[in-house]
């Protein structure tokens, strides 16, 4: 692809999204369409995030809110259940861990480099409310 | 389909935008997004009314802008659609943005540019200022001469624009007022007839296509730019000329109506020829016949197809030519003009060339009058006698003042 000369791809900078027809997609998954390597999913930008959520499912009451305000489609849930974050367009923007109603959060922001499991063992306790 | 078939004398009375409103409606085109601008607003009104009169199963979107009517022309193109708009001058300058993105999208759009000069000072009539700003667009450029061409050439630029090996965008020129607003015989196609010579629009890559989507105006950086511009560069040079000399025959065959990239008037002979474009044509030939007569080998060649330029063609005209005159109808602004600088590139490494002038002529709608053309071959005449250009390279015509001539 990084060495394709002016005459070997279609005419007018336009991109295919599938290999062969599209066929039944709203009832396909994600994982299983037949993206090009052309299409967005194919491709990664995992390196704009310079913080990533760490999901914690001890506390998820799967209420879906991270899923639909997630701008990047990058919340991954299966049968009304979250069961994981798309690294590869996920790009850090925490709008999941605002908007995540547990207390304490099932989501949180951390720095790129950090151990997923370190975090999850010392995650935040519940917070008590003040009167 | 749901609308009327007109039934049309075998020649109307038309101006050149009537023309091409009526080309427009034989062509069924699908969406017109234009906004109006002089002269070239007939157009796209003939084509509105042609529509609210069941003529015509399309579209007609009013917008706030020309940058707005070729940006909705190319959502139409891209959706799938036979798409086409009209503009002049300040319309056209204002489009040339999205120009681009047309070309670069490879969208068969019709675009019928009815000639007008660019202001400062502000100026409704016609010269070739906004031709020449749309010569880099990557746009398959026709020019008529008369209403009648401006009728021919709309099936022409669809047919050729809409082929699967093309798939550019094409503008037909017309001079302002003087072919857009003066009426003439136009000898016409029959509904049938003209429908059936550009056929049924052949969709590629259209985004209404939604067992294959695609993805259009997509951006590009350093890895793929080049490549991108280089393809359609490609096929401007190698494509677009064969293609459009197959839809000249096509058409000559329909009609018995001959168009030429090049169009040659008594240049067999030639010693001394104009070259020009848009009205001047006719004015030279009458001329250049009158010419013959008092003894001068006279020619006139007028540029038919303007983008992609006709190298080989100029070539193979000028090689037996003594001495021509270049006339460039917009202001170079501090160079010597388009139409002569692409000449001299074509004819730089020949070894028979003319002895070639320039002139710019015509600014604002000025007249280009039978008298300078008289004046201009006697030079031409006097060139070919002294065996070299005799006068500075570029001369004014027709401009008040202290003579103008430099280089």
């Amino acid at each position: 692809m990084a060495n394709t000369g002016w005459d070997e791809f279609e005419i007018g900078a336009m991109l295919r999204t599938f290999e062969g027809e599209a066929g039944d997609i709203a009832g396909t998954l994600q994982e299983d369409r037949n993206y090009t390597q052309n299409s967005s999913f194919s491709a990664s930008v995992a390196d704009w995030r310079i913080e990533k959520p760490v999901f914690n499912k001890d506390f998820c009451i799967d209420c879906q809110f991270c899923w639909v305000y997630c701008p990047d489609i990058s919340i991954i849930s299966r049968d009304k259940k979250m069961i994981g974050i798309d690294m590869d367009h996920c790009k850090g923007c925490a709008i999941c861990v605002e908007v995540c109603p547990t207390n304490p959060k099932s989501l949180l922001m951390f720095p790129e480099q950090a151990d997923e499991e370190v975090e999850i063992a010392q995650w935040p306790a519940k917070e008590t409310k003040e009167k | 389909m749901a609308f009327d078939k007109m039934e049309l004398r075998d020649i109307e009375v038309w101006d050149g935008n009537f023309a091409a409103a009526q080309a427009l409606r034989q062509c069924q085109i699908d969406v017109v997004s234009a906004y109006p601008i002089t002269p070239s607003t007939p157009i796209v009104e003939g084509y509105a009314k042609f529509l609210a009169d069941g003529y015509i199963e399309g579209e007609f979107v009013m917008v706030e802008s020309e940058h707005a009517a070729m940006s909705g022309c190319i959502g139409a193109a891209a959706a799938g659609g036979r798409v086409a708009t009209a503009t002049s001058s300040q319309g056209f300058a204002l489009m040339v943005e999205t120009l681009y993105q047309a070309s670069g999208m490879r969208l068969p759009i019709v675009l019928n540019v009815v000639n007008r000069a660019l202001a400062a000072p502000l100026n409704v009539n016609g010269d070739h200022s906004d031709m020449y700003l749309g010569r880099d667009s990557g746009w398959i450029q026709f020019d008529a001469y008369s209403p009648q061409e401006a009728y021919d050439l709309n099936f022409i630029a669809f047919r050729v624009a809409e082929d699967h090996d093309v798939r550019l965008p094409a503008m037909v020129h017309q001079d302002g007022f003087m072919t857009s607003h003066t009426a003439q015989g136009v000898k016409t196609l029959d509904d049938d007839t003209a429908y059936g010579f550009v056929g049924d629009f052949k969709p590629m890559n259209d985004m209404l296509d939604f067992e294959h989507p695609v993805t259009h105006g997509v951006q590009t950086e350093e890895d793929w730019h080049f490549e991108h511009k280089a393809r359609q560069h490609n096929d401007l040079m190698t494509k677009v000329l064969p293609k459009i000399q197959a839809a000249f025959d096509s058409f000559e065959e329909l009609t018995g109506r001959k168009y030429n990239m090049v169009e040659k008037y008594d240049m067999d002979d030639a010693v001394v020829a104009v070259v020009c474009m848009g009205t001047s044509v006719e004015t030279a030939r009458e001329v250049a016949t009158e010419m013959r007569a008092k003894g001068i080998k006279a020619g006139v060649i007028g540029l038919r197809v303007v983008r992609p330029f006709p190298f080989f063609e100029i070539q193979e005209v000028l090689k037996d030519v003594k001495a021509i005159a270049i006339l460039d109808r917009s202001s170079p602004n501090g160079a010597a003009g388009m139409l002569f600088n692409e000449l001299a590139g074509a004819m730089v490494n020949e070894e028979k060339r003319p002895l070639m002038s320039g002139y710019v002529y015509g600014l604002g709608g000025r007249d280009l009058t039978k008298k300078h053309l008289v004046d201009l071959y006697t030079e031409l005449q006097a060139n070919v006698d002294a065996g070299k250009v005799t006068t500075p390279l570029q001369q004014f015509i027709g401009v008040r003042g202290p003579k103008l001539q430099f280089l």
